[in-house]
């Protein structure tokens, strides 16, 4: 509970920094033609338009490679050469990819900043001949493009956007610590405007197709079509294809002109934009602004800025110049790494390594409609899955269902959902207080109150009901799934999911599998963790599993360092200025003063020493004088609805008065707090590793970021220790280990780390 | 005040283009037949089933169908109605209260004539101890009112029932916005003049923008137009067919017109105006002048215009239904066999309009015919796309298996027996009214041209659909 409650508060700042990198998922769709005689792009003309498809081979995307790249050149070549062809049209075979990026695995294997430049050069330059191309040429976008595929896609003369939930156009390159490398930086602005252009690259966020069109993006826009004479995939492409080849004559024909009517408040911002005066403000606004939000941690937002202001200032040739140039510094930074790293790694916990399960779960069951249970159900009705939330009051289980209608509702205000959509899922929703209708579940999920007997209470009464192959999963942040299967008829059929809170924004599910839990039921709910949306690492059970165990130790440090006489306002600056996004002071009062008591006596008890630190005292007399953090008001903050400036609560310093450390000079300085506070959060991630708690290192990194707002700018624990030196990490700890005894001691794999230094977690 | 409402007003999109919009919404179907196909032998036999009535069509009138906006612009619906139901009267001279029941169906309701069934009824001095009510459901609201007629019969509850439709798209009720709305119903619960300029203080200007009768599907909130050119689009069909077919359905209704074979329209004396005759939406052109139309919905490559889409139209239907032991003693000869229908549905975004598709085979199985049985299609031409997109499909065995989980396509009906005296395209198309008119076609070509079956099909907003056998009552 600790952790879900704690990222509920990490989410709102984490949310948007977050890799959310969209549109990567597309069907699996690979047709053999006798005609292909390239690998990744082929042509055909059709009339005196030439039609090249791209469809790189054994993949569900399409990526910009080296070996796409040089075919895409010889095809461009033929084309602009044939006395035949007049106009074209670049298209992609996949549907739901048009061209997803550029190849990650490309950029990683240079070792030099000179490489990636070198690269980025190649595409800047082939990109400009596009953009001059006397021949029209259009892009015809269908599914995902994104970074170097719009980069491309707005080199082109005209752009034809299918109007589909998978056609998203955006350039997430911030989110992997880069920037756009092929011009994008220096066509964007002159293609949306500047400040749009600032939005689309600082944010990295993906913009749908009827969003595309109205920025002046994308220039028409094709409806997807229903089934006809072909499935209706298939058939939209073509379709898609139809209508870009008599775009494409048309440019060439000159009865239609690429140059879009701009709107009035368009054109005002441009016209402003053409003010020196107005175009340094901009700057300094955006840059004050990415300064403050990213604390300096992330470099990539400050160099796109920068690239951007070259471009316009200086001229296209700097522009271009300086975009290659700090596109090969970025790719070599740590920061860079580490969001890759992120990156791949949330891609690979999108799988399920446990393979399909037996039986689909269609019916699910949720018990507990609090905050925990309604918004696990909101993440199911929406995919479909029909839910049954049972609690035991009317009252509860009437707010639990306003929950999920208004997280549905606020879908429909923000346009992500008709209001039709909505009804739809919400009637997948069944309220109820029996267990009715539990005789036909698949799975069933309690979110019920975090109490060992209550949780066999319920186990016991739904087993009595449900069928043989129903899975029971525990929604639980700390009790060890076994002593909750220790009464359980089917041992093999319970396994933990800890969701965190709030459900509907957090993408982690942790899932806990005791030695008794079979496969299967692992694989149901990977599977129904998938179907929610949500990143997924597997843990075996033990106390506080993966997450909430490697939060504990780090809490106690956090009342220690309180205890020393270091001042929460402080203590928040400090952690967030090292890349939390949560303060550390901060995050107790949102997980709950209670529950952290409550976890950090419970893993205390099981972990001994090494979890000790801060006084509990501490917790314990706030507890007493009902400072439970936000949700009473009042914690290490004063919260009031509709304040936005939090105030210190003056009562705490009495109780840290009272409870007052000595603090020791020697590992007291600000950096030695922050790595007081991460090493211990490291140390614990490494032990669970080495316990086989966690299988791999990348579901550690996933689970720390994505779960517990570790900075993303770090990668998560085992990235941190790759990259910031496992000997380093293991010194630091040695020092704190001095001064405060064994809660420091780095564990033996850390240790095999830092003995040989060619060992790393991610080779 | 009043300069504030011209402004709304002008921005209401133009007539022609609001007026097409609705034109998406229903669709119905009739049938042809040949002398060559009526020379035929038959190897079926009626379909008469044991133990149940066999229900007969007497005969069926309609007013003519036009242009909204033209002579009947100042009437309301169930002064449209009205002379149906007395046309059917003069008609049949059926006797007033031997009928057991009225129904009429409609699609877009005037508010004060919300049961137009009743008041259409009073007025046509039909007995007022006769029951009426009034059923929705889309374009197919008349072979709605049609088939309960059916039932009402077969179920023994009643034995001679009147049934049509009415739809007046001159007016349309456009409504105060909901919050005008609610402001009003508020000021009139209101008791102290405190309370009443509280509530005007809350005044919007926003509060005066109309609220326009829905042209889109409400699931989907796409208008049909935009999903019959997506509709085209799926199957292929390109500008020129459309507007080829569009222009065959002009002709063909021309040339009915002129032949005098559109026997089921009855003339109506309007009020004021001159007496109405003849059916005014009948305009063949040419496929130059349909060329130069720009797409009506999907701008600005779509497909669909308003030449080959069917379009905004008043006009109201009846026909007296019976069990035919009960004609037969009233001396009746009676036109036809209501035989086996069917409604159907399916996804209202991307098969919106493929009810006939879905229908027929179904149909045509539970009555145990094939395509070759049938003499004359009547289907409802809700847009040349759609008609084109329906005979594909039917014609698809992969459609036929992927999408409605049939072993083999159905067979796309021979258009040398369909619709051959026009269709909704060029005769018009009043939602709630169609349906009588396609079972009333079918019937007269059979009659005319001998055959024995007919198949009346259409499809209807909502993704739904209908068909039903019609057959020929023996000379």
């Amino acid at each position: 509970m600790v952790a879900s409650r704690a990222v509920g508060s990490l989410s709102r700042f984490t949310r948007s920094r977050m890799l959310r990198c969209p549109g990567y998922i597309c069907r699996n769709f690979t047709k053999s033609s006798a005609l292909l005689t390239r690998t990744h792009i082929n042509y055909g003309v059709k009339g005196d338009v030439a039609v090249i498809r791209i469809n790189s081979p054994n993949s569900k995307v399409n990526t910009l490679g080296q070996e796409l790249h040089s075919e895409f050149i010889e095809v461009m070549n033929e084309v602009w050469s044939s006395n035949q062809i007049r106009s074209a049209v670049l298209i992609s075979s996949k549907p739901g990819c048009f061209i997803a990026g550029a190849d990650l695995n490309m950029l990683t294997a240079c070792t030099t900043p000179q490489e990636v430049t070198q690269i980025s050069q190649e595409a800047q330059k082939m990109f400009e001949k596009v953009e001059k191309s006397t021949k029209p040429i259009v892009a015809a976008i269908n599914g995902s493009c994104l970074g170097g595929g719009l980069e491309l896609a707005i080199s082109c003369q005209y752009r034809i956007a299918t109007k589909d939930k998978k056609t998203v156009l955006g350039s997430p390159e911030v989110l992997l610590g880069i920037l756009p490398g092929a011009g994008g930086t220096q066509r964007l602005p002159k293609m949306v405007g500047v400040p749009a252009a600032f939005d689309m690259m600082l944010t990295g966020r993906g913009i749908r197709a009827d969003r595309a069109k109205k920025m002046g993006l994308v220039d028409q826009l094709v409806e997807p079509l229903g089934p006809g004479i072909k499935p209706p995939e298939e058939r939209t492409i073509e379709y898609l294809e139809e209508v870009a080849i008599t775009f494409a004559k048309g440019l060439a024909d000159k009865k239609i002109s690429p140059k879009r009517d701009k709107g009035l408040v368009e054109k005002l911002t441009s016209y402003a934009m053409s003010i020196p005066f107005v175009r340094q403000q901009i700057y300094k606004k955006v840059e004050e602004k990415v300064r403050k939000q990213t604390k300096g941690l992330y470099p990539a937002p400050l160099k796109i800025i920068d690239v951007v202001k070259t471009g316009i200032e200086q001229g296209s040739d700097a522009g271009y110049l300086s975009e290659s140039q700090k596109f090969g510094e970025l790719a070599m930074t740590k920061e860079s790494k580490a969001l890759m790293g992120l990156y791949r790694g949330q891609t690979l916990c999108k799988k399920n390594k446990f393979g399909a399960p037996q039986k689909e779960v269609k019916q699910l069951a949720i018990l507990g409609a609090g905050l925990m249970g309604a918004g696990i159900a909101q993440v199911s009705v929406d995919k479909g899955l029909q839910t049954v939330l049972k609690d035991a009051t009317l009252a509860a289980l009437g707010r639990g269902q306003q929950q999920v209608f208004k997280g549905l509702n606020d879908k429909v205000k923000k346009k992500a959902l008709t209001s039709f959509e909505r009804d739809a899922f919400f009637s997948n929703l069944t309220g109820q207080l029996d267990y009715q209708g539990f005789e036909k579940a698949d799975m069933v999920i309690e979110a019920v109150f975090e109490d060992l007997s209550l949780k066999h209470k319920v186990l016991k009464e739904v087993e009595a009901v449900i069928p043989d192959h129903c899975v029971f999963a525990s929604n639980t942040s700390a009790l060890p799934i076994n002593e909750i299967a220790a009464i359980s008829k089917r041992p093999e059929k319970v396994i933990g999911m800890h969701y965190f809170s709030p459900v509907d924004k957090m993408q982690l599910l942790e899932i806990i599998t005791t030695p008794k839990t079979s496969k299967d039921t692992t694989a149901s709910a990977v599977e129904v963790g998938l179907k929610q949306g949500k990143v997924i690492i597997v843990v075996k059970d033990g106390p506080g599993f993966y997450t909430t165990r490697c939060l504990a130790p780090m809490m106690s440090e956090v009342i220690r360092i309180l205890q020393e006489g270091v001042g929460p306002k402080k203590l928040d600056s400090l952690t967030t200025s090292f890349g939390f996004p949560v303060g550390a002071a901060t995050l107790v009062d949102e997980v709950g003063v209670d529950v952290a008591n409550h976890v950090a006596e419970n893993l205390g008890k099981a972990f001994g020493e090494r979890f000790a630190g801060g006084s509990l005292e501490v917790l314990k007399q706030m507890i007493s004088k009902g400072f439970l953090g936000r949700k009473s008001g009042k914690g290490f903050y004063i919260y009031q609805e509709g304040v936005k400036n939090k105030n210190l609560n003056s009562d705490i310093h009495s109780i840290l008065a009272g409870l007052k450390m000595p603090s020791q000079p020697d590992v007291s300085s600000d950096e030695d707090i922050q790595y007081r506070l991460v090493t211990r959060f490291v140390n614990e991630a490494v032990l669970c590793l080495q316990e086989g708690v966690l299988a791999t290192p990348t579901e550690g990194d996933i689970g720390a970021v994505f779960g517990l707002g570790f900075p993303p700018c770090l990668g998560g624990p085992f990235r941190f220790v790759d990259l910031y030196g496992a000997q380093k990490t293991v010194d630091r700890l040695r020092k704190y280990e001095a001064a405060y005894g064994r809660q420091f001691t780095p564990c033996q794999l850390l240790m095999d780390h830092a003995s040989s230094p060619n060992k790393k977690f991610y080779q | 005040m009043t300069s504030l409402l011209t402004y709304t007003f002008k921005n209401l999109p133009s007539t022609s283009q609001w007026a097409l919009r609705f034109s998406m919404r229903p669709l119905s179907c009739s049938s042809q037949l040949r002398v060559a196909a009526a020379v035929q032998t038959k190897s079926k036999q009626t379909l008469a089933k044991p133990n149940i009535r066999n229900i007969v069509v007497v005969d069926g009138v309609r007013t003519p169908f036009l242009l909204s906006g033209t002579s009947y612009k100042d009437l309301m619906p169930h002064d449209l109605a009205r002379a149906a139901l007395s046309g059917l009267l003069h008609r049949t001279s059926v006797p007033k209260d031997v009928v057991d029941y009225i129904i009429l169906g409609t699609v877009i309701q005037e508010v004060k004539t919300s049961n137009v069934a009743r008041e259409a009824a009073l007025g046509a001095g039909f007995s007022d101890k006769t029951p009426a009510h009034t059923v929705t459901m889309a374009c197919i609201s008349s072979n709605q009112a049609m088939t309960t007629a059916v039932s009402l019969i077969a179920s023994g509850q009643c034995d001679v029932v009147v049934a049509g439709g009415v739809e007046l798209m001159s007016d349309v009720p456009i409504r105060h916005s909901r919050k005008m709305r609610k402001m009003m119903l508020d000021l009139s619960k209101a008791k102290t003049l405190g309370q009443r300029l509280s509530l005007i203080s809350k005044f919007r200007l926003n509060f005066l923008s109309p609220e326009l009768p829905a042209v889109a599907e409400f699931s989907t909130n796409e208008t049909m137009g935009h999903s019959a050119d997506r509709l085209a689009a799926a199957f292929a069909i390109s500008r020129l067919e459309q507007d080829e077919y569009a222009l065959r359905s002009h002709s063909l209704a021309r040339k009915a017109q002129d032949e005098g074979l559109l026997s089921d329209v009855v003339p109506f004396k309007v009020p004021g105006k001159d007496t109405v005759t003849q059916d005014n939406g009948i305009r063949p052109s040419s496929l130059e002048q349909m060329a130069k139309l720009k797409p009506a919905f999907i701008k600005p490559y779509g497909t669909v215009t308003a030449a080959n889409s069917s379009f905004l139209t008043d006009g109201a239907s009846a026909v007296l239904i019976l069990a035919e032991e009960k004609a037969l003693a009233m001396g009746y000869k009676p036109k036809a066999y209501l035989r086996d229908f069917m409604y159907v549905s399916q996804d209202p975004k991307d098969q919106l309009l493929l009810g006939p598709t879905y229908a027929t085979p179904k149909v045509l199985e539970k009555a145990g015919l094939t395509m070759n049985d049938i003499d004359a299609f009547e289907f409802h031409e809700a847009f040349s796309g759609q008609i084109l997109a329906n005979l594909k499909a039917m014609d698809s065995d992969w459609f036929a298996q992927n999408y409605m989980g049939r072993k083999a396509k159905v067979g796309s009906p021979p258009l040398e027996k369909f619709n051959i005296w026009g269709g909704s395209l060029s005769l018009g198309h009043p939602f709630g009214a169609t349906g009588c008119r396609l079972v009333m076609a079918a019937a007269n070509r059979l009659q005319k041209e001998g055959g024995q079956y007919g198949l009346v099909a259409a499809c209807a907003a909502g993704g739904q659909g209908h068909a039903m056998i019609v057959e020929a009552y023996p000379k």
